[in-house]
């Protein structure tokens, strides 16, 4: 029926892996896309050398937004924050496969590394110090 | 069946888009005409007629375009005028549209009357554009809202209505026709109680007026707000009607040409109805267009538009009421105009929306500007599907098809 509903952004809408909460968790971060409602919130584990041991996402909106949620968060564990800091959009779009997305679908596909991205920014000065590991 | 009786097929044949195929071959089923409907090319026409031979401004000059022009755009006003039942074309205010008729109210009506402490009721079901005028109101002169329920079933709770009427308001204003439950609400009765407690009443009537007849008169209604783009005609141009001795006690909203009588560098003198309420040059193309439009609606009949949608709306409740998983709101078909907005279990609205392009199916998805409604239900989305007098019952049938494509897919 459609070429955007692929396979595997079907099957991480339907079984997705990392969908729940961690309490406690290190990180929590939400935001919402006003336009369509969607939400979504990450929360995240650490170690000690700020590495992601844990991941988990809530919250609700279409299959684009959700499989995206999965694939990030599944994409990041295991890595360093400073690390995950440096996806880009073009990052995720790849895992998604999808590369013709309109406008008002791509805020879908890009809602959860906005979430993470505006989280591990907002943090201030852990944010800071991952600026200061990156270099 | 009644889809053959009203002619549909020669009513799409006035509507030049209805031919355009979409996503390779397939027929365009435009199923949103809530948000805006398709235009005829009786309306296109007069505004491309405009432009090609009458262009010029109006209410000055004296050439002979500017002539016409005037006239053409008078006679539009009267059209609608006699459209809505109005007294005169002095209470019918050319605007924008729908939403900023009412932000005409809120600005001039509302703050001249109202004051600290007032009440105004709104109701639960209300569009966007019908709420924050009101809230950017009340926060400034410190009025009090109040909002009469809506029942499960997708109704106005006339009791709770009645009960808060005693809190005797200034203004009570709600939507003729829900645009996400279809809803029809009660309005002569519901006017008709508001006055009774000396309240003035403002009706939106931009999902009212494009379905079914409207009559300010009968009605009663006080204000009464709509869009010509929603109702066969141009975006970018609405109606305020307003009752003349309201009007006349209303101070200015926008200041500048064709609004005033004289000016001096310290003052001004207003323009007599409706001109007082018209600043600067106006959407001239569109008013005429919209006249076409008015036109075109009364050809075909309200009444005949009517009785169509409704089959319409029957039809689709029954094919949706065969999906499983698939929840329709708002009340049954004798109560509502043609207006389906629904969930599918399992399946966000924007994916519904999606597939439903690949379709060549056209519908909404999201809040539809009615955020606080959807809060009522519990629900952050809903897909919405909405007739207009050119939609067939085939049409309904891909929509129901598609549907249970789109669940196949998500299996």
């Amino acid at each position: 029926m459609d070429d955007l509903y692929r396979e595997v952004i079907i099957e991480h809408y339907k079984n997705p892996a990392y969908r729940g909460v961690l309490e406690p968790n290190d990180f929590s971060f939400e935001d919402e896309n006003p336009l369509c409602g969607d939400q979504i919130r990450i929360d995240l584990r650490v170690d000690e050398n700020n590495r992601v041991t844990e991941a988990a996402f809530s919250g609700h909106g279409c299959a684009i937004s959700q499989a995206s949620a999965d694939l990030l968060l599944e994409s990041i564990v295991g890595k360093p924050l400073g690390e995950v800091k440096k996806i880009s959009k073009e990052d995720l779009l790849d895992l998604l496969g999808l590369d013709n997305l309109g406008p008002v679908r791509l805020k879908c596909a890009l809602l959860s590394l906005k979430v993470l991205k505006a989280g591990i920014y907002g943090m201030g000065e852990v944010g800071d110090s991952l600026d200061r590991d990156e270099e | 069946m009644s889809s053959h009786s009203f002619g549909v097929e020669r009513v799409r044949a006035d509507f030049p888009i209805l031919s355009r195929a979409l996503q390779g071959n397939k027929p365009l089923v435009y199923l949103d005409s809530t948000a805006t409907a398709q235009k005829p090319l009786s309306v296109i026409r007069a505004m491309d007629d405009y432009y090609r031979n009458t262009n010029a401004n109006i209410h000055r000059g004296v050439h002979t375009l500017a002539e016409e022009a005037t006239a053409d755009y008078e006679r539009a006003r009267e059209r609608i005028a006699a459209f809505i039942g109005a007294r005169s074309t002095s209470e019918v205010i050319f605007t924008r549209n729908t939403t900023e008729s009412i932000n005409l109210v809120a600005y001039s009506w509302a703050r001249k009357n109202l004051s600290s402490g007032d009440v105004i009721i709104l109701t639960e079901m209300e569009h966007h554009s019908n709420l924050v005028p009101w809230q950017i109101l009340a926060e400034e002169k410190n009025i009090r809202l109040e909002f009469t329920p809506v029942t499960d079933e997708g109704e106005l709770n006339l009791q709770a209505y009645q009960n808060l009427l005693e809190l005797r308001p200034k203004l009570v204003a709600f939507t003729q026709m829900s645009n996400v439950l279809g809803t029809i609400n009660p309005a002569e009765e519901m006017i008709r109680m508001a006055h009774e407690v000396g309240a003035v009443v403002l009706i939106d009537a931009a999902q009212s007026a494009p379905h079914f007849k409207v009559d300010v008169q009968k009605l009663k209604a006080d204000f009464l707000a709509f869009s010509a783009h929603k109702m066969c005609g141009p975006t970018g141009i609405g109606v305020l009607y307003g009752r003349r001795d309201l009007l006349e006690a209303m101070p200015p909203f926008l200041g500048g040409g064709d609004m005033i009588k004289k000016v001096t560098l310290r003052g001004f003198t207003p323009n007599e109805l409706p001109h007082k309420f018209e600043a600067g040059t106006p959407a001239i193309a569109e008013v005429i267009g919209f006249g076409a439009a008015v036109e075109y609606l009364e050809q075909i009949g309200m009444d005949q538009i009517a009785a169509y949608e409704h089959t319409l709306t029957r039809y689709a409740l029954d094919r949706l009421s065969e999906i499983s998983g698939l929840k329709v709101i708002g009340p049954p078909a004798e109560k509502k105009g043609g207006v389906c907005s629904f969930t599918l279990e399992g399946i966000h609205p924007h994916d519904i929306a999606q597939l439903l392009d690949r379709e060549g199916i056209a519908v909404r998805a999201g809040h539809h500007c009615a955020m606080p409604l959807h809060q009522r239900y519990g629900l952050p989305a809903t897909t919405r599907a909405s007739f207009y007098l050119y939609n067939t019952l085939e049409e309904i049938d891909f929509l129901a098809e598609a549907l249970e494509k789109t669940k196949a897919l998500f299996g």
